[in-house]
């Protein structure tokens, strides 16, 4: 009852000229919860569909568990997807949409498993209804189990829980989650939510025109980006850009308008030349004008306060540093303002926090926030 | 801002004597069939049942009847067919020459009976074929093929391609999906196009004059016994189908209104 | 966004392309079909029209010839037909607007909190087309015959003159072509004011519009598709028609489809009924044709 390995080697996606997945190749290990994450436009919908069958790849083969599926057609696939939409047969009832795929492969007990798969979602008492009668979240529901209950090799998620408000988001979040854990399959979840695919999965794979910037697991792609995308793309960063000059003890020196910033050998991306020297919101600290930093800790500023913005559980900063540009810092909200509008901070963080990037030109480095807009229009926009 | 009352009801008013337009000779024709009369319904003479007991009592109205019934269907079930398949194509996939499959559908919609009927006869008369219950069958089904794909399009489209996306990823081979998920969607739209189909097959009057030779249909039977007398059968029948697909579309609307109340639940 | 939506397009594509071949296994049996059964004949039709008659030959003889000449004749000796039938048919579409648009505007926007409702009183316009047109059509004819009732009410208010009669008038046919093609004016008229954004209307009263104002402004303008598609579905098939003029008119009401009709059955005189199907035919392809090129093709069907 467990799921397997799934591989794709070197697949690429062409539309007449617009490539939609570049060259891809990664493997899913058996068991795993996968997240593929990226923008909208990424192509980690084709991806998907690829990997169900619905799309065939223009080049590169698709294997499961050791075996080059490729060829075979959506039907003779060992693989279900849950789709964005759900997909479910509005002339049937939840139980006989649960047990679709079991008559299509007229397997046996076909009713007893499919009630199983309803318990497994909470919704045995639903068993007669049709999708109409349901509400959005139990559709996700159905839509699940109606995947599940066959017991593929590889479940795929095609965003499920877009269409969900924000509690019931959570909630199903954490069900996933649970239920990914008890029955072993191997799940590959997409989303554009990049708080989902951190709270969710064990590996995320981060997606941009057609091609992983980064595959890893959350914290570690969190903690250490490798590209400018992924490091707006997961939370926010400052990038710093500036030129190294000098390496000693695990620690290089980069010139940053002026002044000298440390950021460890083993968190950057190249050792000489121009870098982005990054850091996130939240490891920077603010500074009265003349108050000492931490030891060991980079210091940058003088730099005027040029926004407050105060959310709720932590307040945000944007400071113009001149020569470096304009800084996001967000502080907890431990002890009120500490800083006004208009106000002249000094910023400091320890240098185990910083990070190195190198400038690739892709689309939509160091601005994150553009491209989650858009996300958000996207997504409410039916 | 205050409404004129006088404005506000004189809609209401109006539409109620169109309806009243619209269904006046429906009602003549009811009444009449209740007529006890003799060759000829045109003046009352009294009210019987003696003609919905016996509709068959004058000979040729149920011949005729039976002609068209038996055209209807077939007429219906071929068309249905035909058309349902061009739907289905039209909205599903794309292809070369698809404005010219559009026009060359809309054309026998737009073209007046009278040249479509006289055009058929051309055609028979110049391939030696007798007019007859063929000829009214091909005539028939030739004029349906376009509305029922205009009924059927409208369902397909409106029906979600991700349905056999899922029954795909639900290991339904492209036949299993098309006869257990797409089928079963689309039947409402293939059942309102093949009760148009067989409406307008009945109810034709023009093309089947031109096309059926001896054979009588219960339209031709009536327009040619204007002038000797229609019998009261005729009314009989009339009414009788009125009723039937008054009763069949009003369930229709019914079960619809019902299918929406429960989904609303 | 734009890479998505293309994305998106282009899934739709691929797929369909690589499908096109079922495309032309669906679609050939009813296109072989329509080509066989509606092209061919009208091509029968054209040739027949250039036909000539056998000169003392056997009734409805005719032979192969290019006597363009015959339609040059039947224009000239039934122009009269012609006048009339486009003078009945407009006459006709024009009275099924008056009737029918208050008609759907009221099922399509007063009754649209009952959705019931709707449903009933559009069964209730359809429903004339539940008995046979032939009987209908003669209901009429004894409704407003002579001694009927209504012609003896409408004689004594003083609306007809004493000596007047309803049937076998140019009245009676336009009243019945009226009425006979009044639902294929209000359906489509129906669902263009079905799909009318009302809120559109009430930003015309906000905006200081009097309720005549709006509806020429914004109502009319937003039912135009409606109002045009109902109208040549009615006056197409009316032009066309001859039942109502052979059984509620006289001989001095004959339409083109009278003359086809007799031409065809009575005179057997093939290549003037055709010359005059295909002159009809003609000038209902220009109609569609203007449509066309105003919306093109896909709003055909």
């Amino acid at each position: 009852m467990s799921g397997r390995d799934l591989e794709l080697v070197s697949v690429t996606k062409r539309f007449g000229d617009f490539t939609a997945v570049d060259d891809l190749s990664l493997t899913m290990p058996s068991g795993s919860f996968f997240a593929l994450l990226g923008p909208s436009g990424c192509g980690k919908t084709t991806m998907l569909r690829i990997i169900a069958g619905l799309e065939s790849p223009s080049a590169g083969r698709v294997f499961i568990g050791g075996e080059d599926i490729t060829a075979t057609r959506a039907h003779q696939r060992p693989v279900n997807t849950v789709f964005q939409s759900y997909a479910l047969f509005p002339h049937l009832d939840v139980i006989e949409n649960v047990a679709f795929g079991l008559r299509r492969r007229r397997e046996k007990h076909v009713v007893e498993r499919a009630m199983a798969a309803l318990d497994l979602v909470e919704l045995r008492h639903l068993a007669g209804r049709k999708p109409a009668q349901l509400s959005g979240g139990q559709q996700q529901r159905v839509a699940l189990a109606r995947a599940l209950v066959n017991n593929p090799a590889v479940l795929l998620l095609d965003e499920p829980l877009g269409a969900l408000d924000l509690k019931l988001r959570r909630q199903m979040q954490v069900e996933l989650k649970r239920i990914q854990n008890e029955v072993g399959l191997t799940f590959v979840h997409v989303t554009h939510d990049q708080e989902e695919a951190m709270t969710m999965a064990d590996t995320v794979a981060v997606m941009n025109a057609g091609r992983i910037e980064q595959m890893g697991a959350p914290q570690e792609l969190y903690d250490l980006p490798r590209t400018p995308f992924v490091a707006n793309f997961l939370g926010r960063s400052n990038l710093l850009a500036g030129t190294v000059t000098d390496e000693h003890g695990g620690l290089l020196g980069v010139d940053v308008a002026g002044t000298r910033v440390q950021v460890p050998a083993d968190r950057a991306v190249a050792r000489s030349g121009a870098v982005l020297v990054g850091v996130r919101p939240e490891k920077v600290i603010l500074l009265g004008a003349d108050d000492p930093a931490p030891p060991g800790a980079t210091a940058l500023g003088p730099g005027t306060v040029a926004d407050v913005s105060f959310a709720g559980v932590s307040t945000e900063y944007l400071v113009d540093v001149p020569g470096a540009g304009r800084m996001s810092v967000f502080a907890q909200n431990l002890t009120g303002l500490s800083a006004t509008p208009g106000g002249t901070v000094r910023l400091a963080w320890s240098p185990q926090h910083a990070f190195a990037l190198v400038d690739d030109g892709a689309p939509d480095d160091g601005t994150g926030e553009a491209v989650e807009a858009a996300e958000l229009s996207e997504a409410a926009a039916p | 801002m205050k409404r004129l009352s006088f404005g506000r009801y004189l809609l209401p008013v109006y539409a109620a004597l169109a309806f009243l337009y619209l269904l006046t000779p429906i009602a003549y024709t009811f009444a009449f069939s209740f007529n006890d009369a003799g060759r000829s319904n045109l003046v009352w003479r009294g009210f019987t049942f003696t003609n919905w007991q016996n509709p068959c009592g004058a000979p040729a109205v149920c011949e005729s009847v039976v002609n068209s019934l038996q055209i209807g269907v077939l007429a219906t079930v071929i068309s249905t067919v035909l058309g349902t398949m061009i739907a289905i194509a039209l909205v599903r996939y794309r292809f070369r020459l698809r404005a010219g499959a559009n026009l060359l559908l809309f054309l026998p919609m737009a073209t007046p009976e009278v040249v479509l009927g006289a055009a058929l006869l051309a055609q028979f008369l110049n391939l030696r074929v007798n007019p007859g219950f063929a000829t009214i069958v091909i005539a028939h089904v030739m004029f349906c093929i376009s509305f029922v794909v205009v009924t059927v399009k409208a369902r397909v489209a409106s029906l979600d391609p991700r349905l056999e996306e899922a029954a795909a990823d639900l290991y339904a081979s492209p036949r299993a999906a098309f006869w257990r998920v797409t089928f079963p969607l689309l039947l409402p739209g293939i059942a309102a196009a093949a009760l148009l189909a067989f409406s307008l097959s009945f109810d034709d009057f023009i093309i089947t004059n031109f096309n059926s030779g001896n054979t009588d249909t219960f339209p031709k039977f009536v327009y040619v016994s204007a002038t000797r007398g229609i019998p009261a059968q005729a009314n009989v029948m009339g009414s009788a189908m009125f009723l039937i697909a008054l009763i069949i579309v009003v369930t229709g609307q019914v079960l619809a209104a019902r299918r929406r109340r429960a989904a609303a639940t | 966004m734009t890479a998505a939506l293309v994305v998106g397009h282009g899934t739709e594509v691929a797929g369909a392309r690589r499908r096109s071949r079922t495309a032309w296994l669906l679609l050939a049996p009813g296109l072989l079909y329509l080509f066989v059964f509606f092209v061919a004949p009208v091509a029968v039709l054209l040739l027949t029209s250039l036909f000539e008659r056998v000169p003392g030959g056997p009734v409805g003889a005719t032979r192969p010839a290019f006597a363009v000449s015959n339609y040059v004749d039947a224009v000239v000796a039934y122009a009269p037909q012609f006048g009339r039938s486009f003078l009945y048919a407009f006459i006709a579409t024009v009275l099924a607007l008056a009737i029918g648009y208050p008609l759907a505007y009221v099922i399509g926007v007063r009754c649209r909190t009952r959705p019931l409702l709707q449903g009933v009183l559009l069964v209730l316009v359809i429903a004339p087309f539940f008995t046979s047109f032939i009987l209908r059509t003669i209901a009429w004819k004894q409704i407003l015959a002579d001694d009927s009732v209504v012609v003896s009410v409408l004689k004594t208010v003083s609306l007809l003159p004493d000596d007047a009669r309803l049937t076998a008038t140019p009245v009676a046919v336009v009243a019945g072509l009226t009425y006979n093609f009044l639902p294929f004016m209000t359906l489509p008229v129906y669902a263009s004011l079905e799909r009318l954004d009302l809120r559109l209307v009430e930003a015309g009263g906000d905006l200081y519009a009097t309720p005549i104002s709006t509806f020429r402004h914004v109502t009319l303008p937003l039912t135009m598709p409606g109002i045009v598609s109902g109208s040549l579905l009615t006056f197409i098939p009316a032009a066309g028609d001859y039942v109502n003029s052979a059984l509620l008119g006289n001989a001095g009401t004959s339409m083109v489809g009278n003359v086809i009709d007799s031409r065809f059955f009575r005179v057997v005189d093939y290549p003037t009924a055709a010359a005059l199907s295909v002159i009809l035919m003609a000038a209902v392809l220009l109609l569609v044709a203007w449509y066309v090129r105003r919306s093109g093709t896909e709003d055909l069907l």
